[in-house]
């Protein structure tokens, strides 16, 4: 089933005429930037999930909120989509543009408009960076915590619009955690205040559903994060193991030994070969998986903890443990993680990243199963893991110019996501549904349960003209794509089942 | 873990009578947070028989329970493998139910640093308003698949649908813990607060009582012990907290109206006649006062912040403005479009 949208399964759009619909912004908004040129269009046609590409209607580049405004009202009078887009990081497809709507590239809003320390939070407009944040609260000795691996680059916009984590979470979060307030602008262009400057608000918390809502109720306008003190010290301790088990059963031991870690990652022996080779981090290339452990906070708690987790991982069979000697080496020991995904793809022409979350002590079930599925596909699979929090990201590594591996690519993706829900897991843990597992959220929930959620979307968006197609299928691409299944197993090639 | 108790079917069937017969329904757990919002006339519908921890292993820092289950039986269990409920929930009654502590969303003094109920609920079972038992979210630490419904209705008060079960986060029990008082006026206590909340201090609780500020520092025992050393004061009982946390305190005791002030973290004093307990370093106030509602909604909302009125009062939920109340209705509509959950409980026609 493709995964672009599709009028027959994910609900007719109206008919537009784009000389139409640009004389209307136009006139209405003679200021506004607009494209509208195949060739200026064509960087906008796909978002981090590069494998998928439309070209948009109309791009948008709005510099003032008022224009927003303007252009969500008369899209809204028109019937027109609207797909919002940040810095277009996102791995899920969330910003893949319509043939039928107009992008609507929020990046410009790049302002911060205030770092309060008394107040410990940072009022931004929502095309500022993830980074940019921290670097402007640093001078008060304050950072905002969620850290996607993008942070140099994606939006707190869009961070907002994905519920985005990152290596700290466990500790510290996701971004649902870290907002005080978020400024929202509906499709009918009418402005609310979700949350508030205080640590809770009045009425039903609109503020959780529209995190991590993917553009789908409202445009975000502005974003009000939560800072936190910096901690004193940050020790990171590097434990090689000879097995995958013994690094998942040492990941339960730390916490069941009362240890919350600030990070705690694993990663396999495919990871840990790519992001040697490329970022000389000094991981052990022979190790079956790497586990590697942050403790942050004061001085003596810190010492202390090290201690006790050093001692749990050799209790758990770990055959060497190796705390970093200097700020230099645990820069470098994280690197390597943090350039994981980039290491993975000087392996491979492309790699395909997921992002399921399963309970922990399946770990060891599931990365087996993983090891099944890739030799069955026959594509090789590098496994990143949020190990503390339960975040699998397997890298299926393919090269699209080979005919039929992006086909198994997703194939085997689409595989590894049922396996996440069927042992009690979830097929996103940060990434998203956006288009990419638009299909498999049939999985995760029952016709039912999708009602509902188009029930939500209802309440704020009626005539679903934010973002229509993504994180929410329609019951009519469920029924297809169930059909699909029941014949998995009996045809001959199965990694033909998408076509 | 125990699996007696399994009412949910029981609870469905009661929602689709009251579908099939349009008839309004109170959702209720023990009644302990009666005082919150306003009374729902409406047909009885007791969860309390829908009891029991589901499944709960502490080195996934998960617990799964039905929403009938006692709260204090949840914190036993959780303090037997020496974990804890972070944002440590007001069961302000002995018989708190955990569905009514997620549906209320009330946290304790541990708020500013852990997190509110709703940072801790990770999915839940809900009946819903067309009369299904349906799953949202689940028992793993992240999950962005489809709206997050769990967080939604924490703090719902039963509005938007009757949770038959929720799966929480815990955390292990800090190592230390230890608390003190220092003499200072209030004042002073709010402009210290705000310069220790800049620095990596392992304060989890903050209150000044009109005479004296309490802290509770919590963390491993080099951190706890330095910050000891560098603070000083006079040490005090850490069940400080549980009577601060349940209204205990000799503060709550007179007959005035209680008034509960939401406000930023670094607000100054609120010069609103009356008396006024701090709690969460200054985010969370306890006023008692005759003063009018009026004038205590206008000045918390002149202060960036709201007030709820715990004093029975009617409508003690502050009023919202107009256009986010327009889609609390829609939305209210499409979850429940026959409004038979909790009618009226936290805003008239909602
Ligand atoms: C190398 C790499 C590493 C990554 N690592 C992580 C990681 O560790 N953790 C993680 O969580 N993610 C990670 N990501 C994914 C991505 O960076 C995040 O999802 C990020 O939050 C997307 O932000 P963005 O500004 O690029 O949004 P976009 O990709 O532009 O948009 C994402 C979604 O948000 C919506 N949106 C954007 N702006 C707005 C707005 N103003 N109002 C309403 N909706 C809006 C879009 O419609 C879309 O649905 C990674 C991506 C890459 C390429
Ligand atoms: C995880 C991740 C992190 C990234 N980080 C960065 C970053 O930090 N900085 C950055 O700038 N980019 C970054 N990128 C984007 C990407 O790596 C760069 O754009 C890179 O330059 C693309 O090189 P490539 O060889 O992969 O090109 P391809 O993707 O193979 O090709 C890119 C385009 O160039 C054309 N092309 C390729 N070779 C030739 C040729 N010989 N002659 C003519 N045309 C050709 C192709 O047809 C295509 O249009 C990142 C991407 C990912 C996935």
């Amino acid at each position: 089933m493709n995964i672009l949208y599709d009028e027959r399964v994910d609900g007719r759009l109206p008919a537009i005429d784009q000389a139409e619909v640009l004389g209307a912004l136009r006139s209405a908004l003679p200021d506004l930037e607009i494209l509208h040129r195949n060739e200026d269009l064509r960087p906008y046609e796909c978002d981090g999930l590069s494998a998928y590409r439309t070209l948009p209607l109309l791009v948008v580049l709005p510099v003032r909120l008022e224009q927003v405004q303007t252009l969500l009202k008369v899209c809204h009078q028109r019937g027109v989509p609207v797909v919002a887009r940040g810095a277009g990081t996102g791995l899920s497809g969330g910003a893949l543009p319509l043939s039928k709507g107009i992008l609507l590239v929020m990046a410009r809003f790049n302002q911060i408009l205030e770092v309060n320390p008394q107040g410990r939070y940072a009022r931004v407009q929502p095309g500022v960076r993830n980074l940019a944040i921290s670097q402007a609260a640093a001078p008060y000795g304050l950072y905002y915590a969620p850290d996607p691996s993008s942070q140099i680059a994606c939006s707190i916009g869009g961070n907002v619009a994905e519920n985005a984590g990152g290596v700290h979470c466990l500790k510290y979060g996701l971004t649902v955690h870290n907002l005080l307030k978020v400024d929202i602008l509906t499709i009918e262009g009418e402005h609310l205040s979700l949350g508030s400057d205080a640590l809770d608000s009045p009425g039903f918390d609109l503020l959780a559903l529209f995190t991590g809502s993917e553009g789908m109720l409202g445009i975000v306008t502005e974003v009000t994060v939560k800072l936190l003190a910096k901690p004193q010290v940050a020790r990171v301790l590097l434990a090689s193991f000879n097995s995958v088990e013994d690094a998942g059963r040492a990941v339960a031991e730390i916490i069941g030994a009362g240890i919350i870690p600030a990070g705690l990652e694993m990663m396999d022996n495919l990871a840990i070969r790519a992001a040697e080779d490329f970022i000389h981090a000094g991981y052990p290339v022979d190790a079956a998986a790497i586990l590697l452990c942050e403790l942050n906070g004061v001085e003596a708690d810190v010492t202390a903890d090290c201690a006790r987790v050093q001692a749990v991982l050799e209790q758990a069979g770990a055959s060497q443990v190796q705390l970093a000697c200097d700020e230099a080496q645990r820069v470098r020991f994280w690197a390597g993680r943090k350039n994981a995904f980039p290491a993975v793809g000087r392996i491979s022409p492309d790699y395909y990243c997921m992002d399921g979350t399963i309970p922990r002590r399946q770990l060891a079930r599931v990365l087996s199963a993983i090891a099944e599925l890739s030799a069955e596909y026959g594509l090789r699979v590098a496994n990143v893991f949020h190990a503390g929090d339960g975040n699998m990201h397997p890298l299926i590594l393919f090269d699209a110019n080979v005919p039929g591996e992006l086909e198994r690519a997703e194939a085997i993706g689409g595989k590894i996501l049922e396996l996440c829900v069927a042992v009690g897991g979830s097929i996103t843990g940060e990434h998203g549904v956006g288009r990419e597992k638009i299909n498999q959220m049939c999985v995760q929930f029952n016709s039912d349960e999708i009602t509902l959620f188009h029930a939500v979307k209802a309440a704020f968006d009626s005539r679903g003209l934010l973002n229509p197609g993504k994180n929410i299928p329609t019951l009519q691409r469920c029924a297809e794509f169930g059909a699909l299944h029941v014949h998995h197993g009996q045809l001959p090639f199965p990694d033909l089942e998408r076509f | 873990m125990s699996l007696a108790g399994d009412l949910s079917q029981d609870l469905l069937d009661q929602v689709k009578q009251a579908l099939a017969s349009n008839t309004p329904l109170r959702i209720q757990g023990s009644n302990s947070k009666a005082m919150l919002g306003n009374h729902v006339a409406g047909k009885l519908i007791d969860t309390r028989g829908h009891s029991g921890i589901i499944s709960y292993d502490p080195t996934e820092l998960v617990l799964t329970a039905r929403a009938g289950t006692p709260l204090a039986e949840i914190e036993a269990v959780l303090a037997e493998a020496g974990q804890i409920l972070p944002w440590e929930p007001p069961h302000l009654g002995p018989a708190a139910t955990v569905g009514g502590t997620v549906a209320a969303g009330l946290s304790g003094p541990r708020r500013p640093w852990a997190g509110a109920a709703r940072d801790h609920v990770l999915g839940s079972r809900v009946i819903t308003g067309h009369g299904k038992l349906l799953r949202f979210g689940g028992e793993v630490m992240k999950n962005v698949a489809g709206y997050d419904l769990s967080r939604l209705l924490t703090g719902s008060f039963g509005c938007l649908g009757l949770l038959t079960e929720v799966s929480l986060k815990v955390l292990p029990r800090p190592r230390q813990c230890l608390s003190l008082r220092l003499h200072m006026p209030a004042h002073l206590a709010l402009s210290a607060l705000a310069e220790w909340g800049q620095q990596p201090l392992p304060i989890s609780a903050a209150c000044h009582d009109g005479e004296a500020l309490c802290l509770r520092l919590e963390g491993g025992e080099g951190s706890v012990q330095s910050a000891f050393q560098r603070l000083g004061g006079e040490l005090i009982d850490s069940r400080f907290w549980d009577d601060l946390r349940e209204q205990r305190l000799a503060f709550f005791a007179d007959s005035q109206p209680l008034w509960r002030l939401s406000l930023p973290i670094a607000s100054g004093t609120t010069g609103l006649p009356g008396r006024e307990l701090i709690d969460w370093s200054g985010a969370q106030r306890w006023l008692k006062s005759t003063a009018p509602a009026a004038q205590i909604r206008s000045q918390a909302a002149a202060l960036g912040g709201h007030a709820t009125g715990y004093s029975a009062v009617a409508d003690s939920f502050t009023p919202l403005p107009a256009a986010l109340l327009r889609y609390h209705r829609t939305l209210k509509q499409q979850l429940d479009p026959q409004g038979i959950f909790n009618p009226g409980r936290m805003y008239a026609d909602l």
